[in-house]
């Protein structure tokens, strides 16, 4: 066991140093600020690029998706865990345990076909609702809207999360000690309050863990959102809204893998990717924080 | 406050399996009650159809009546969540709200209720961990968490979350089965003291202790295995366990069997 643990160590070490490795030539030659530019031009000489609007697009569509699919997640696996009978929460599980077993591509196809055309459609209704009350926010704007924007990977993205804190969080849900329940049960706690007084404060820091795991996951997902998000046209201005279209590191480096022809231009794609390494790696340690320090309490 | 239970000819079924047959029984006001009697022979699930909380398990549910004073617990209408708040319970293992500290785990049962001044709450909280006999020792850490206590503590903090709210009627489910001596003798002085506002039920396997807290005891028992449980007689303990009047009871308080 202490062995096999190591090795998983040494293995993320060693993508790690792979990635550093083989960025830090690039960044050497890079005449922009790499954190806090937007330009990417990595095959001029000297090269030019920054991860600014890759990081922006790419941490917002994720949280969106986060703040989507959780309460989604949690509302299903207290219908799963406590509300539904028997006979009607195994399906409901199972169906939800198959959301995960759906490619990718598929989510991205239905997002671009289905989901896309309703949702930039002139007269949404959910669009305009968000532009009236909250456009004045440059995130919710809606000036200028792209067919590929962020919001709509930002649901695919949702949708795919969704069955992994969903099946995380029924899992805490099912470890809530009977006595816990039963003593806000004892006390006159209806099913609502219960849920409240024992099962959510049990539960919170697997939910939690389980939010980061699903964040997680949408910070790298690439290939539904390299086919859903609309590539700004080089030299446009930034639009941070979430209507409008952009590029996340995966599909930045997706959309050019193809023409990784020079180590200098390959670095600069994978210095990028070394920034999103070390952006999960993050979101995950702060969730091992606040799971450990709920503990303390 | 302390009001009496009556049960007529009670039935208690868990789905088709019939757990207790025919319970005719009174429970007094401001007085101890011990149920005594071996192992399924019925005494915790006769004592959970006093708070409805037997209705948790599914298929749970009796036949015959069950009153507090005159009120029908099994009326048509009656919410079992507003007998609950009127009835507290006491469980085998302490079991405080883990992620509550000791000052939230007592003001549960009230915030439950909708009192939310604080004035109110304090004082409350402050009465009822008295009553309990933990203030003492908990008053300059109420902020921490109530998992943190020792066993016996955490008994008392369940029983002070219990009591906060003033139920008619406190049952305890062999309140003591998880403790050591000590700790045990403290919930015995306790049960000592919270007879006088309360009606207390007490379901034990120690004999020495139903002696020793209870007024009435009353001895419940099993014809076999599969078979339901039945009350063999309920009297005041002394008698009970001088000169019960059953053969089975003096074959089960002489630890001849069971």
């Amino acid at each position: 066991m202490r062995g096999a643990g190591l090795a998983v160590v040494l293995l993320v070490a060693l993508v790690g140093i792979f990635l550093t490795w083989k960025a830090v030539p690039s960044l050497l030659h890079n005449k922009a600020p790499f954190l806090t530019s937007r330009v990417w031009s990595p095959d001029t000489n000297p090269p030019r690029f920054g991860i600014a609007a890759l990081l922006w697009t790419t941490v917002i569509s994720s949280i969106v998706a986060m703040l989507l699919a959780v309460p989604v997640a949690v509302g299903v696996a207290l219908f799963i865990t406590q509300y539904a009978p028997k006979r009607l929460a195994t399906p409901v599980a199972y169906v939800v345990d198959l959301l995960a077993a759906v490619p990718s591509i598929i989510f991205g196809l239905w997002g671009i076909a289905v989901l896309g055309p309703v949702l930039a459609a002139p007269n949404s209704g959910l669009r305009q609702g968000i532009e009236n009350s909250l456009g004045w926010i440059p995130l919710f704007s809606s000036t200028g809207v792209s067919a590929g924007n962020v919001f709509l990977a930002s649901i695919v993205l949702a949708i795919m999360i969704l069955p992994i804190v969903t099946a995380l969080s029924r899992e805490v849900f099912l470890q809530v000690p009977r006595a816990n329940i039963e003593a806000a049960q004892a006390l006159g706690a209806t099913k609502w309050e219960t849920i409240r007084m024992a099962v959510l404060p049990f539960g919170r820091p697997g939910v939690i863990s389980a939010s980061m795991l699903g964040l997680g996951r949408a910070l790298g997902e690439t290939i539904a959102v390299t086919i859903i998000l609309s590539t700004p046209n080089i030299g446009a201005p930034f639009d941070p809204s979430l209507w409008a279209g952009g590029e996340t590191f995966a599909s930045k480096i997706a959309n050019a893998a193809g023409e990784f022809d020079t180590p200098q231009k390959t670095g600069a794609y994978i210095s990028a990717g070394l920034v999103l390494f070390v952006v999960t790696f993050a979101v995950n340690a702060v969730a091992r924080v606040v799971i450990s320090r709920r503990k303390e309490v | 406050m302390a009001k009496r239970i009556d049960t007529s000819g009670l039935d208690v079924f868990y789905g088709d399996f019939k757990a207790v047959e025919d319970v005719s029984l009174t429970v007094e006001p401001r007085s101890v009650t011990a149920f005594i009697g071996p192992s399924g022979c019925g005494k915790s699930t006769l004592l959970r159809t006093f708070n409805r909380m037997h209705e948790v398990v599914p298929g749970g549910r009796v036949a015959g009546k069950v009153l507090l004073d005159d009120e029908d617990l099994y009326a048509e209408g009656v919410d079992p969540v507003a007998v609950r708040r009127t009835v507290g319970m006491v469980f085998q293992r302490p079991n405080p709200f883990p992620t509550m500290s000791i000052y939230d785990n007592v003001a549960s049962g009230l915030r439950l209720n909708g009192v939310k001044g604080r004035t109110l709450l304090d004082e409350t909280v402050e009465q009822s961990l008295r009553r309990a006999n933990l203030w003492e020792e908990v008053k300059d850490r109420l902020n921490k968490a109530g998992s943190g206590l020792s066993g016996g503590q955490q008994q008392r903090l369940c029983i002070a979350r219990a009591i906060a709210v003033e139920p008619q009627v406190l049952l305890m489910d062999e309140p003591c089965s998880a403790l050591d001596p000590i700790s045990t003798l403290a919930i015995e002085d306790l049960i000592f003291e919270l007879k006088n506002r309360y009606t207390i039920v007490i379901v034990t396997h120690n004999m020495q202790q139903a002696a020793r807290v209870s007024d009435r005891t009353a001895f419940f028992t099993i014809a076999g295995a599969g078979k339901p449980g039945r009350l063999i007689e309920i009297g005041d303990t002394a008698e009970m366990f001088s000169r019960p009047s059953e053969r089975a009871t003096e074959d089960y308080i002489t630890g001849r069997f069971g």
